[in-house]
């Protein structure tokens, strides 16, 4: 079995009061794209620090390679870290920036013109060589930064909120350009990200952080489909939470939804009791008639958005709370409903998800 | 409607700004000139004529009330008799290769023991900079003169520093440090020392801390990172806090004076005892413009390298 190339064993991180990381335990292959996802503040800066070396852990193991890096500086450890500032050296000029953690090495001269030239080319930035930081533009120093980090062959990448400088159509087209620099390097990127579409859109694994904690680990698809919990729901993508309780009887398993009739559940359901039951807006069942298979509250259209792609509504229940739905362009049937119309909202059981949180 | 009056508004700020900016220009130049220019001319003027017995102690040369044909006859009376005794004797040449060497000797220890003070306050939390700066200029708060006879009782060879090192045994007989050029050199690096720490503070404060943090990703020892980004980052403070200390060093007068002796030659000394004791006004007046020129060279580089890395910066 290969080793994973970062192991993370109960790590604690703490400042003053804060617990900033707190215990920890994770792991990534080679060659993997994952993502740290959290609100600010969640930890997932300093558990990057730590891989990094910056910062010590107070407790458990950080194991590159399945080398214990206890005592290791920044400088003798084989990952490599673009910094959200980007922090390109301003009195260098772009190829002595690149060529930095080369020289560093004492690569042969020749080596490092070569290797320069050919991340140059990796970013896209041949003939910038010669510029200032100062000279480029925004997206043009990100590059920099990307290319000046890889160009020691790390192990591991370390991606400090890459994006978040650059104006909304730059970081689309960047995502793309960071991916396939990944898959072609095949070096393991980690990528740190408050934004869930960033990580969701890029990254294999996310690992969903939260006060210190690692509160989900998961593909996107997962932590999407299956949050474990209320605060996974609610940081990806939109959801609509309704009160309920799962309760066991002769027939199986079912959820009695408040206010909205009862849903037959798979048995593996965890324990009866009062549950969150959470649905995304593109599961959500919409009709002008009752259906009467599926939970299912009567509500009037408040207002929609026409987002080209798809079209969002929110549907006023009787007791206030704001219903959102979702729907393909596709459908033809989505002309029907406007604002003002009254309707039913549902979901099938299928469609639910059981938070006890 | 709303448009041309906003244009018509926009002219007149212009305008007004334009020539406020032209007059707040003209306030350093008129200081300038009124401050040094003038004054500096009349030093060169003195350093031209011959000394005499009277009030004031030199032939008057080149007045304003001469007018044209008079400003040609005092032109004609030119003497640069005190430059050719400052060139024929050694002793100020001495004077200024000395002075050169012991301001030169003291910016460096000043670089030594402020570079480290002056990161360490950079890197300090921010909540504590301020007292660190407000510490660092304390000494200004009591008379210079009072510091340096402080100094004097500190380094005398019955004071205070013989005094403990004899009584710790370190030593036997005291060490002669007082009226030497050593403490001189002492007096000089305490007293100029903040005029060093500020601008290195100022250009380390600005660094940005993950300059250095990244360097260390990329490999470097602490030490590589220190010398390949924080120094050459820093370097516009070290040019400018090397002239501050410098420039008055060379010219330094009290400080040799009162922890030196008749030995440490300085130029200071020299231009004091010109102009007082020998009533020499010509060729003190020869000394301190020959010093200025002296210092202008420094200057000069200075201003030439700091256009050189802001016309590359462009």
């Amino acid at each position: 079995m290969p080793i994973p190339l970062i192991q993370l064993a109960g790590v604690s991180k703490q400042y003053g009061d804060v617990r900033a990381v707190d215990d920890v335990t994770l792991e990534l292959e080679p060659g993997e794209f994952f993502a740290l996802l959290g609100p600010s503040g969640c930890g997932k800066t300093s558990l990057m620090r730590l891989v990094a070396g910056f910062e010590t852990p107070d407790a458990g193991r950080v194991l590159i390679d399945g080398r214990d890096m206890q005592g290791v500086p920044p400088y003798r450890r084989p990952v490599n870290m673009m910094f959200q500032s980007y922090a390109l050296f301003p009195h260098m000029s772009v190829e002595r920036n690149i060529a930095f953690g080369l020289v560093q090495q004492g690569m042969a001269k020749g080596y490092i013109a070569t290797r320069v030239a050919e991340m140059l080319r990796l970013v896209k930035l041949e003939g910038y060589g010669a510029r200032r930081p100062e000279q480029l533009s925004g997206g043009q120093k990100q590059r920099v930064a990307l290319a000046r980090a890889l160009a020691p062959r790390p192990k591991l990448l370390l991606l400090d909120e890459p994006l978040a400088a650059l104006d909304r159509k730059l970081r689309e087209e960047t995502q793309f350009e960071l991916m396939q620099v990944q898959r072609d390097l095949g070096i393991a990127f980690m990528l740190v990200t408050h934004d869930q579409d960033e990580a969701m859109a890029m990254a294999q694994r996310i690992a969903l952080m939260r006060s210190g904690r690692i509160e989900q680990i998961g593909d996107a698809r997962a932590i999407y489909e299956r949050p474990a919990s209320l605060f996974a729901a609610e940081f990806v993508g939109e959801i609509n939470l309704f009160e309920g309780e799962v309760v066991q009887s002769g027939e199986g398993k079912f959820a009695i939804v408040q206010g909205g009739g009862r849903i037959a559940l798979a048995d593996d359901t965890p324990l009866p009791g009062p549950v969150r039951i959470a649905v995304r807006p593109e599961r959500m069942v919409m009709s002008h008639l009752r259906a009467g298979s599926y939970a299912e509250f009567a509500g009037v259209i408040a207002d929609m958005v026409w987002l080209g792609d798809l079209t969002v509504w929110r549907v006023r229940l009787s007791d206030g709370r704001l219903i959102r739905i979702s729907r393909s362009n596709a459908d033809a049937a989505n002309a029907a409903f406007s604002r003002g119309d009254q309707v039913f909202v549902g979901f099938e059981a299928q469609s639910a998800r059981m938070l006890l949180s | 409607m709303s448009l041309v009056k906003k244009t018509r508004g926009v002219g007149d700020g212009g305008l007004a700004a334009n020539l406020g900016r032209r007059l707040v220009l003209i306030v350093p130049y008129a200081w300038l000139i009124l401050f040094f220019a003038i004054p500096f001319l009349i030093v060169v003027k003195i350093s031209i004529s011959v000394q005499r017995d009277g009030r004031p102690p030199y032939e008057p040369v080149f007045e304003l009330a001469d007018g044209f044909i008079g400003a040609w006859e005092s032109v004609q009376k030119f003497s640069m008799e005190s430059y050719a005794a400052i060139y024929a004797d050694r002793i100020y040449g001495d004077a200024y290769i000395s002075s050169v060497w012991i301001a030169a000797l003291a910016t460096l220890c000043t670089l030594l023991i402020g570079y480290p003070l002056a990161l360490a306050m950079a890197r300090a939390p921010r909540r504590w900079r301020s007292l660190l700066i407000v510490l660092a200029v304390a000494p200004f708060w009591t008379s210079f003169l009072i510091r340096i006879y402080a100094w004097i009782v500190i380094l005398k060879d019955e004071g205070l520093l013989n005094h403990a090192l004899i009584s710790t045994g370190l030593i036997s007989e005291p060490i002669h440090i007082y009226a030497t050029q050593g403490a001189v050199l002492i007096g000089i690096v305490y007293s100029y020392l903040p005029f060093m720490i500020l601008p290195l503070y100022n250009a380390l404060e600005k660094q940005d801390t993950a300059l250095v943090e990244a360097a260390l990703d990329l490999g470097a020892t602490p030490f590589a990172a220190f010398r390949q980004i924080t120094w050459p980052l820093s370097m516009r403070g070290v040019i400018a806090g090397c002239l501050l200390v410098f420039i008055p060093a060379v010219g330094e007068y009290v400080i040799p004076d009162l922890l030196g002796s008749d030995e440490v030659l300085m130029i200071g000394r020299s231009l004091w005892d010109e102009f007082s004791t020998a009533r020499n006004w010509p060729g003190a007046a020869a000394v301190a413009t020959v010093l200025l020129v002296l210092l202008l060279v420094p200057i000069v580089a200075y201003q030439r390298s700091h256009l050189q890395t802001h016309g590359a910066a462009r």
